[in-house]
C-alpha cells in the first residue's frame, strides 16, 4: 500500500495544472452527488443518509480541518477545540434569537468572535510548554461549557431553542432538490451549504500551507528553538494558527446551529474534542486528504455499525492505543510528517526516560532544552 | 456575597482540606510519571476510578449492613485501602506495559503517547460502564449511573473548630494522606530505588550509563503512582460513599491542576497544590455558588500557568538533593 500511495503522490506532484483542477472539480461534484439514495441504504441503514452526511460526517471533517491547523501544522496540542465550536454555536443561537440577525451576518460575527476567543486563550498560554498547553486548553473547553451551563441568561442547562434557519431562496430546483430552501424536512440544502463552506476552507488552508505562514508553522513544529533563532516570530505564528483554527471551529458551529434548531451545553462535551483530535491523528496529521479520511471514518463507522453502538467508544479507545503502537503517523500521513516521526520527534519531542534504540534515532527531551 | 463564606468559614475549610488531600494523593501519580517520562498520564484518572471501584467491591463482598465497630472496623478499613491500592497499582503497571512501553521503546513522540493515553482512558471508562458494573457488581442496565456504597463506619464528631464539626472519617482521611505522603517522600529521598527515580528524571541517558535499569524505574514509578491513586480512591469512597464509571474525569483534571500548582515533578508540591486547590474551590463555591466550582478550579490553573508556570514550589523531582 505504501508503494502505491508513493507512486500516486509522485504522479500528483508532477501533474500539470489542468489535471489537478480536473480532479478537484470531479471531487467537488462527487461531494455534491454523495447524498444519493442509491448508496444511502448501504452507507447508513439506520438513519437518513443526508442527515448523517451533515452531522456527524461533514461537521467532523470541517472541525478536523480546523484542528489540523493547530495540531498538524503548528504542532500545538489543543484538547479543548470544542470550545470554539461551542462559541460559534452559541453566537448563532444568541444573535439569531435575541438580535434577529440573519445567518450570513452571524457567520461573519461568529468567525470573528471565535477568532478573538482563540487569541484571548492563546495570548497568555501559548508561551507555555506543549503539554501544559494541552491541559490549559482542556480546562478552557470545560470552562466554556460550564459557564454556559451556569449562566441562566443564555439558557443554562436547557440551552437555547428556536434558532432560525439560514434565509431561503425558493424555487431553484435542481434534480428535484430545492437547493436553497433551508427548511426542516430536507437536510440536503444544509449539506450543500456545508460542502461549499468546507471547499472554501480547504482552499484557504491549502494556500496557507504553501505560504510563508505554512513554512513558519512547519519550522515551529519541528524545532521551536531553532525556528526562533532563525528569525521566525514563533509566538506570533502560533497565535495565528490558534486564531485560524478557532475561527474554522466557530464557522462550523454557526453552520451547525443553523440547522439544528436548539443547542444546549451537553452538545459540547470533552468527548467531541477527543474525537476530533483522534480523527486528525488517525488520518495523518498535517495532511488534508488524510485528515478528511480520518474524520470520515471516525464519524461514519459508528453510524454504520449502530447495532454495535454500545461498544463503539470502547472499541474506539482500544483502536487509538493500537494505532499509536503500530502506525503512529496515521493512515495517510504527509511525507514530511512521516520523516519527522521517523526521527523520533514530531510536534512535542520525545518522551523522557528514553533509551534510544540504535535503530530509532530518538533524541531524549533533555537534549532539546 | 461573602456572607456565606464568612458565616461558615470553618466547614468550608474542612471540606476543602479533605477534598484537597484526595487531590494531592492523585496528583502524586501525575507528578511522578511526568517527572520520569515527561508524559501526562491522561489515563491516571481511570486508575483512580479503578481504586474506588475496588473499594466499593470490597464493601459489597463484606456484605456490610450496619456500620462496623472495633477490630472489625480497623480490619475493614485496611482491607478497603489495600484493595484500592492493589487494584490501582496493578492496573497502572498493566497500562504502562500495554499503552506506553511499546511507544517508549520505539521512541514515539509525546503527542502519540498522549493520544494513546486518551484511548486507554476511554477504553477503561467504557469497560466499567458496559462490563464490570453491570456484571461484576450485578447492576445490569445501570452501568452509567452513580453507584452508592454502604457506609462502613459510624461518622461521629470527634471535635469541633469554630463551630464546624470534624468527623472521625475526615481525620482518618487527612492523616492517611499525610502518612502516604511522608512514606513516599522517604522512599524517593532515602532509598536506592528512589535515587534511581531521581537520576532517571534528571538525565535518563546518564542514568543508564550509571547502571540504572530504566524499565524497572518506570515500572516502579507507575506502581507507586497507582498505589497512591488507589488509596485516594478508597478514601474517596469512605468519605463520599459513591462512585461512577466517569468519576475520574473531572477529579483527574483537577489533580493534574494540583500537580501543576505545586510545581510538576515536585512531590511535596503535589500535596500542597492539592490542599490549596481544594480550599480555593470550596471558598470559591461559597462565594459564587457551587455550580462554578470547576470553573474556578480551571481558572486558577490558567492564572497560575500565566504568572508562575513552575508552580508554587518549583519543578523539582530533578533538583531534589541526591
Amino acid at each position: 500500500m505504501g508503494a502505491f500511495t508513493d507512486r500516486v503522490r509522485d504522479r500528483w506532484a508532477t501533474a500539470p495544472g489542468w489535471q489537478r483542477w480536473t480532479v478537484y472539480v470531479l471531487l467537488f461534484i462527487g461531494a455534491l452527488l454523495l447524498p444519493s439514495e442509491s448508496i444511502g441504504h448501504f452507507m447508513s441503514p439506520y438513519s437518513d443518509w443526508a442527515s448523517v452526511l451533515f452531522f456527524p460526517v461533514g461537521t467532523y471533517i470541517v472541525l478536523a480541518i480546523g484542528l489540523n491547523i493547530v495540531v498538524g501544522q503548528a504542532g500545538l496540542l489543543d484538547l479543548g477545540f470544542v470550545a470554539f465550536f461551542a462559541i460559534g454555536g452559541y453566537s448563532m443561537a444568541l444573535l439569531g434569537t435575541r438580535l434577529g440577525l440573519n445567518f450570513w451576518e452571524i457567520l461573519i460575527a461568529g468567525v470573528i468572535l471565535s477568532a478573538i476567543s482563540g487569541v484571548v486563550l492563546g495570548g497568555p498560554t501559548l508561551r507555555l510548554r506543549g503539554d501544559y498547553l494541552a491541559i490549559v486548553t482542556l480546562g478552557f473547553g470545560e470552562i466554556v461549557r460550564q459557564t454556559a451551563e451556569n449562566t441562566d441568561a443564555i439558557g443554562g442547562p436547557r440551552g437555547i431553542a428556536g434558532i432560525p434557519h439560514p434565509p431561503s431562496i425558493d424555487g431553484v430546483v435542481i434534480f428535484g432538490v430545492d437547493i436553497f430552501h433551508y427548511g426542516v424536512l430536507d437536510p440536503r440544502p444544509y449539506y450543500y451549504l456545508l460542502v461549499v463552506v468546507a471547499t472554501l476552507i480547504i482552499i484557504f488552508v491549502k494556500r496557507w500551507e504553501k505560504s510563508r505562514v505554512g513554512r513558519a508553522w512547519a519550522a515551529i513544529r519541528e524545532d521551536e528553538d531553532a525556528a526562533e533563532v532563525m528569525g521566525v516570530p514563533t509566538f506570533k505564528f502560533k497565535l495565528l494558527a490558534f486564531a485560524i483554527g478557532a475561527s474554522i471551529g466557530g464557522a462550523m458551529g454557526v453552520v451547525w446551529a443553523g440547522k439544528t434548531i436548539s443547542i444546549n451545553p451537553n452538545d459540547f462535551l470533552f468527548m467531541l474534542s477527543a474525537t476530533i483530535l483522534a480523527a486528525v491523528v488517525l488520518g495523518g496529521s498535517g495532511n488534508i486528504p488524510g485528515v478528511i479520511l480520518g474524520a470520515f471514518l471516525v464519524a461514519w463507522l459508528p453510524e454504520r455499525f449502530r447495532g454495535l453502538s454500545e461498544y463503539r467508544i470502547m472499541v474506539f479507545g482500544a483502536a487509538l492505543v493500537a494505532l499509536m503502537i503500530f502506525r503512529p503517523e496515521g493512515l495517510l500521513p504527509s511525507r514530511r510528517r512521516k520523516a519527522e516521526l521517523a526521527e523520533g520527534t514530531g510536534g512535542m519531542g520525545a518522551m523522557g526516560a528514553e533509551v534510544p534504540d540504535p535503530q530509532a534515532h530518538a533524541e531524549p527531551e533533555g537534549a532539546a532544552k | 456575597m461573602f456572607d456565606n463564606l464568612l458565616g461558615s468559614f470553618w466547614p468550608y475549610t474542612i471540606d476543602g482540606l479533605i477534598l484537597g488531600a484526595i487531590y494531592g494523593l492523585v496528583a502524586l501519580g501525575y507528578t511522578m510519571v511526568y517527572g520520569v517520562l515527561r508524559l501526562i498520564n491522561f489515563a491516571h484518572s481511570e486508575i483512580f476510578m479503578i481504586g474506588t471501584m475496588a473499594s466499593a467491591f470490597v464493601v459489597m463482598v463484606m456484605g456490610v449492613t450496619k456500620p462496623l465497630t472495633g477490630l472489625a472496623l480497623v480490619g475493614g478499613l485496611l482491607l478497603l485501602v489495600l484493595a484500592g491500592g492493589a487494584a490501582s497499582a496493578g492496573s497502572a503497571m498493566l497500562l504502562e506495559r500495554i499503552a506506553y512501553r511499546p511507544l517508549r521503546k520505539r521512541g514515539a513522540s509525546r503527542l502519540a503517547a498522549l493520544i494513546s493515553a486518551i484511548g486507554a482512558s476511554l477504553f477503561l471508562q467504557e469497560l466499567f460502564a458496559l462490563v464490570i458494573i453491570p456484571y461484576v457488581f450485578n447492576r445490569p442496565q445501570q452501568g452509567r449511573n452513580q453507584m452508592g456504597v454502604a457506609r462502613i463506619m459510624e461518622k461521629d464528631t470527634l471535635f469541633s473548630i469554630g463551630g464546624a464539626q470534624v468527623r472521625v472519617d475526615q481525620v482518618i482521611i487527612f492523616v492517611a494522606a499525610l502518612g502516604m505522603m511522608v512514606l513516599l517522600d522517604l522512599l524517593v529521598n532515602r532509598t536506592k530505588i528512589g535515587r534511581g527515580i531521581r537520576a532517571t528524571s534528571q538525565d535518563p541517558e546518564t542514568a543508564v550509563l550509571m547502571g540504572v535499569d530504566i524499565d524497572k524505574i518506570v515500572r516502579v514509578t507507575f506502581l507507586i503512582g497507582g498505589l497512591m491513586a488507589g488509596v485516594a480512591g478508597a478514601l474517596f469512597v469512605l468519605q463520599f460513599e459513591v462512585t461512577k464509571f466517569s468519576i475520574g474525569f473531572l477529579l483527574g483534571i483537577k489533580a493534574f491542576t494540583a500537580a501543576v500548582l505545586g510545581g510538576i515533578g515536585n512531590l511535596r508540591g503535589a500535596l500542597l497544590g492539592g490542599l490549596f486547590l481544594g480550599l480555593i474551590e470550596n471558598y470559591g463555591a461559597a462565594i459564587f455558588g457551587s455550580g462554578w466550582k470547576d470553573v474556578i478550579a480551571f481558572s486558577v490553573l490558567v492564572l497560575v500557568l500565566m504568572f508562575r508556570p513552575t508552580g508554587i514550589l518549583g519543578e523539582s523531582l530533578q533538583q531534589a538533593r541526591a
